[in-house]
């Protein structure tokens, strides 16, 4: 009847038994070395390297089914990938866990993506699930530092679908492919009875060409490299959110949906100084930080009124209690960029139309490693984790 | 942006920092509970600490409506949900929250029919779209949110809906207040008191505490300007050794409270004898249950729950934490055993839980904080 075993606490219990020993060790070692275990700060930190020992070990699923949560693109999601999926299909090529897996075919180097849309309402200001599945996977390829060129659409249609809407969609796809430079070469159509889907899924795999020697990856970053977001922050989750009408808010907002790979191409040839790149989607901007801050082993400390936010997205977040940082966007940039060259890559950005408000909105620390930072418009500091729940499920 | 920036005010915060400073007594160490688990999370988002002397220390205290609902509710909720036809209707705060067999995402998992409404009002939309279905709307939370509960059994009474009822878990903030006054565990200086609960019940209802155990009471606003304010209010009140209830969130909460909504409270519920409370055990008259006049839409009449009490796992400290006795890193399971995606605890749970929004926002060295400051060009 339920998701999870009877016995899930008593097995988080013994887990944590088990390691209790390790932790006391530590904790002695450290306390040898601080002189003064008794205070509170020292016990407190303690504390938190004893959770930074428990957030490093292998994850594990807990539930029995899955959950939207697994879905919602934050820590439940990163379990499931690395618990599952990549615990059985690890090689190599995936164990980066980048938008796309880099890979050398004879003498070219190739970049291969792919990703599913499930978006509800498939139709939204700025948009609908065909510009999506096509900008999402060019830009997927764009961010890994390839030049898309090619890919596959798969649809997942429910009995009943209205064939003037999958029309509608399809020409939305075929204007966004024209847009991207790339051409749609492959696909595949399935039906499932009325109920067994919400009327159009689209899958799309995308293929592109690495034409330079740069080594782009969030495990680059450097301390004292600039973290740059090539514009407003959240304004396709807030958009589906509002298109939805269940909150009765309206707002004059639409999808921020569009193909980066020329703002990119224009980056990468401008600056030789980028060291990783990301498409803010799912889980948007705070997801991202804590990815680079993982994989370099670093820290990343952002400045909470440097991010660019459009008032409407704002306004919206603050009424229903939820954080821009962490709402999906489907045409923004995540760089990181060498320090002495982020004025030129901030010049590139604001070159291309969909860059304009391209800012610089923090940087990455040698201290605290793991860690995103906020310093908070307000004065204070705190950290920006991983998302847990999913405010906004099918959200792309 | 107006109505939000001018609350956030860096240049005020400071202003407000050195005062609170100066009025600091030497070697005096000041605990100030806040009540409310909206304060928490405004504390923790905003970085306020940060602003606070050494001698000052926050105490986080039961308002937190999610954290205060026993795993045995839980499992009683998930029982109504697992009934023939059910579709329950609950807050999104509620969805995570560990009974002794999952939580509603799990039993949602698992086929049950669980939806997250914003408003109340929403699940009779449901009902009168559903009519072959029965909608139950789990209702929880204080003060704050009973009046939209009334409001909404009187609005299905008005619409003549036949399928829909309430289980009803609304508690009251008073008798918690109490017991942790009469718990020997703590000694504080003060209180921040919640300011959306005061909206419906207003300020008199704190007056005991200033007058019977002679602790100031600031009725705070959510915003981080207007709990620094409310510091500061406590701190001008203890340097001048008066105890009183002062409003600093007039601008939303009148002093005697809003009478419509009390009435309502009071056409639709009665207070319950006694509630189990997460952690804190039984407390009498602190809960409300509809009443007689209204069993038609009480869910736990019409259905009947099994209404087993669980026991909290052994390890788990939230009682403590929600008296403010420990602070969230002090629990043993914090953070290792219990996080945020597998919380056994319910402070752990909702973005106003104590160790929520620890672990979410403050789980940082701030001694290495001040470090990167300093090495920053």
């Amino acid at each position: 009847m339920t998701g999870r075993g009877t016995n899930w606490v008593d097995e988080a219990l013994r887990e944590h038994e088990e390691h209790a020993a390790e932790d006391a060790t530590a904790a002695s070692r450290a306390a040898g070395q601080a002189g003064s275990a008794g205070a509170p700060s020292d016990r407190e930190q303690q504390v938190l390297d004893r959770i930074e020992r428990a957030r490093r070990r292998r994850p594990r699923i807990r539930e029995e089914r899955i959950t939207m949560s697994h879905g919602a693109g934050g820590k439940a999601t990163q379990t499931l990938i690395e618990a599952v999926f990549l615990d059985a299909f690890r090689n190599p090529l995936l164990e980066p866990l980048e938008d796309a897996a880099q890979l050398r075919v004879g003498g070219a180097r190739i970049a291969l993506t792919t990703d599913s849309y499930v978006v509800s309402p498939l139709f939204f200001p700025g948009g609908n699930i065909g510009d999506l599945a096509v900008n999402g996977t060019v830009n997927d390829l764009a961010v890994s530092g390839a030049t898309p060129l090619y890919l596959s659409a798969g649809f997942v249609l429910e009995e009943g679908f209205p064939v003037a809407d999958l029309t509608t969609i399809v020409a939305s796809m075929t204007a966004a492919a024209a847009a991207a430079g790339v051409q749609i070469v492959t696909g595949d159509t399935k039906v499932v009875e009325r109920g067994k889907a919400d009327g159009c899924y689209i899958n799309t795999a995308g293929v592109g060409v690495v034409e330079h020697d740069l080594d782009l990856g969030a495990a680059t970053a450097r301390p004292g490299d600039a973290v740059i977001v090539s514009g407003p922050v959240g304004d396709h989750g807030v958009t589906i959110m509002l298109a939805r009408g269940e909150l009765d808010i309206e707002a004059d907002l639409s999808s921020d949906t569009a193909p980066m790979n020329t703002m990119i191409a224009g980056l990468l040839g401008a600056v030789p100084g980028v060291r990783a790149m990301r498409d803010a989607t799912r889980g948007g901007v705070a997801t991202i930080l804590n990815e680079v801050a993982v994989a370099a082993g670093v820290g990343v400390i952002v400045e909470e009124d440097q991010i660019p936010v459009r008032t409407q997205v704002r306004g919206a977040a603050e009424l229903l209690g939820i954080d821009p940082m962490y709402v999906a966007c489907e045409g923004r940039l995540v760089a990181v960029v060498d320090d002495g060259q982020a004025e030129r890559a901030l010049a590139a950005l604001h070159a291309h139309p969909l860059g304009e408000q391209a800012a610089v909105i923090g940087h990455i620390t040698a201290d605290q490693p793991g860690i995103v930072l906020l310093k908070t418009a307000f004065g204070g500091t705190r950290i920006v984790d991983l998302l847990v729940g999913d405010p906004l499920p099918r959200i792309c | 942006m107006k109505f939000v920036d001018e609350f956030r005010d860096a240049d005020k915060a400071h202003a407000l920092a050195a005062r609170i400073a100066e009025l600091c007594e030497p070697g005096r160490q000041y605990k100030f509970m806040e009540v409310c688990g909206g304060h928490t999370h405004t504390i923790y988002k905003h970085g306020l600490e940060d602003y606070l002397p050494e001698a000052i220390t926050l105490v986080h205290g039961p308002g937190c409506p999610v954290c205060v609902i026993p795993m045995g509710r839980v499992d009683d909720a998930i029982h109504l949900a697992s009934q023939p036809d059910v579709i329950m209707t609950s807050f999104g705060d509620m969805m995570r929250v560990p009974g002794s067999q999952g939580s509603f995402f799990d039993a949602k998992a698992a086929g049950t029919d669980i939806r997250m409404v914003y408003s109340p009002l929403d699940s009779l939309k449901i009902a009168r779209q559903n009519p072959d279905k029965r909608v139950v709307f789990m209702a929880i939370g204080f003060e704050t949110t009973t009046p939209s509960t009334a409001m909404t059994v009187l609005r299905a009474r008005a619409m003549g809906l036949e399928n829909f009822s309430v289980f009803c878990n609304h508690v009251t903030i008073i008798p918690a207040i109490k017991a942790i006054l009469d718990s020997p565990d703590l000694r504080l200086d003060g209180f921040i008191g919640p300011g959306h609960v005061s909206t419906v019940i207003g300020c008199r209802p704190y007056e005991f505490i200033a007058a019977d155990y002679g602790k100031p009471v600031v009725v705070a606003g959510f915003e981080p300007l207007d709990i620094l304010q409310s510091i500061y209010l406590l701190m001008v009140q203890l340097s001048q050794g008066r105890s009183e209830v002062e409003n600093q969130y007039t601008r939303v909460v009148p002093w005697d409270g809003n009478l419509a909504a009390l009435t309502a409270i009071n056409q639709v519920m009665e207070l319950r004898p006694y509630f189990e409370w997460r952690g804190l055990g039984f407390i009498t008259h602190s809960a409300m249950r509809l009443r007689e006049d209204f069993r038609a839409f009480d869910a736990e009449v019409l259905f009947g729950v099994p209404g087993v009490r669980v026991a909290d796992p052994k390890a788990c400290q939230c009682g403590e934490v929600l008296k403010g006795v420990l602070k969230p890193w002090e629990c043993k399971v914090f953070g290792t055993a219990c996080t945020p995606e597998t919380p056994i605890g319910t402070c752990m749970v909702s973005p106003e839980g104590a160790c929520a929004a620890y672990y979410n926002y403050g789980r940082m060295s701030r001694r290495r904080v001040v470090e990167v400051e300093l090495s920053r060009p």
